[in-house]
């Protein structure tokens, strides 16, 4: 299997991403520029984290016109794996790959740290190596990660069993004090209605290995691994 | 030419953070008759007449682009011959 991570103007997580995938995952990876308009030959995309295009206008609004953002869209379309991190699951939300909107958080500060977030569904191929109510500590680094969407799409989210992770207590409690940005339903991730396209505001790339604090975001990427192995 | 004036602000259902903290600095100022402060974007625009639909095109810009229909609103205001 073969992972891809998007380059974008701003991007500024690549090289975290890509070094786990290569090092830590071990797992063939190449760097993908957003000008590229093909992904043949990989299996799962992975848009870091960052600040696309400056974050112009709203995070993640310019980089959904980028070439490769069509090459993104026909490789979710054919089934193929796409995580969205931080900016990348804001450019997601913007390119109509997954719904809702992530808004500034409530309290207008850019929060970096490490908390918790608890796995809500593991039948995805991003969760699938994890257990239901795994509690994960990874860091958020974002200003804007208040998820937000309307009634219907709350209620479908739901329905479909689409929250894959929210944030949480260290010992696993969704509440609003556990709650770092305003986000709807403390959501920290969201999947589409296939199962294939993730995104979510937390840095499993930032919580990889020990060093770094925390090794509970290779449960993300041996999920992948797994499902594309199955 | 015509000019374009675009507001783009947060639904009203949408918690305002930075409407919030303005309108808290204002009272701080001691503004106390505030009822409520909203914080938005403008976008200033100027395009050639080609005779056709100007209304639609905007309407479309900011539909496709420049408001996320998730959470914003948007208004414009169409002035002719904008000099």
């Amino acid at each position: 299997m073969k992972f891809g991570v998007v380059v974008f103007p701003g991007s500024n997580c690549d090289a975290d991403a890509y070094h786990v995938i290569k090092n830590v995952i071990e797992q063939p990876v190449r760097y993908v520029w957003h000008q590229e308009r093909s992904l043949d030959g990989l299996d799962c995309v992975i848009l870091p984290g960052g600040f696309s295009y400056g974050d112009y206008l709203r995070t993640g609004a310019i980089a959904r016109f980028s070439p490769v953002m069509d090459a993104v869209r026909d490789f979710a379309e054919r089934g193929r794996l796409v995580l969205g991190i931080c900016n990348g699951f804001q450019v997601l939300c913007e390119a109509g790959l997954l719904p809702g909107a992530l808004a500034q958080n409530t309290g207008l500060r850019f929060i970096c740290k490490f908390l918790y977030v608890r796995v809500e569904e593991t039948d995805t191929p991003f969760t699938c190596a994890c257990k239901r109510s795994q509690v994960l500590h990874m860091p958020i680094a974002h200003h804007g990660g208040r998820y937000l969407a309307d009634e219907e799409t709350m209620a479908r989210l739901s329905r479909e069993r689409r929250v894959l992770v929210r944030y949480c207590s260290p010992a696993g409690d969704v509440t609003p004090q556990f709650n770092p940005n305003g986000s709807l339903e403390s959501i920290a991730g969201i999947c589409n209605e296939r199962r294939n396209v993730f995104g979510m505001m937390p840095h499993p790339e930032r919580a990889s290995e020990s060093i770094l604090g925390s090794e509970d975001g290779r449960w993300i990427f041996q999920s992948i691994v797994r499902s594309l192995m199955s | 030419m015509i000019r374009v004036k675009v507001l783009v602000t947060l639904k009203p259902t949408i918690l305002d953070a930075q409407g919030q903290v303005i309108q808290n600095a204002l009272a701080a100022l001691g503004y106390d008759n505030l009822e409520r402060v909203r914080m938005g974007k403008y976008i200033d625009i100027m395009l050639r007449d080609d005779g056709e639909g100007v209304d639609q095109q905007v309407r479309e810009m900011c539909e496709r682009l420049l408001a996320n229909p998730v959470m914003e609103d948007f208004s414009y205001e169409i002035v002719e011959d904008a000099k």
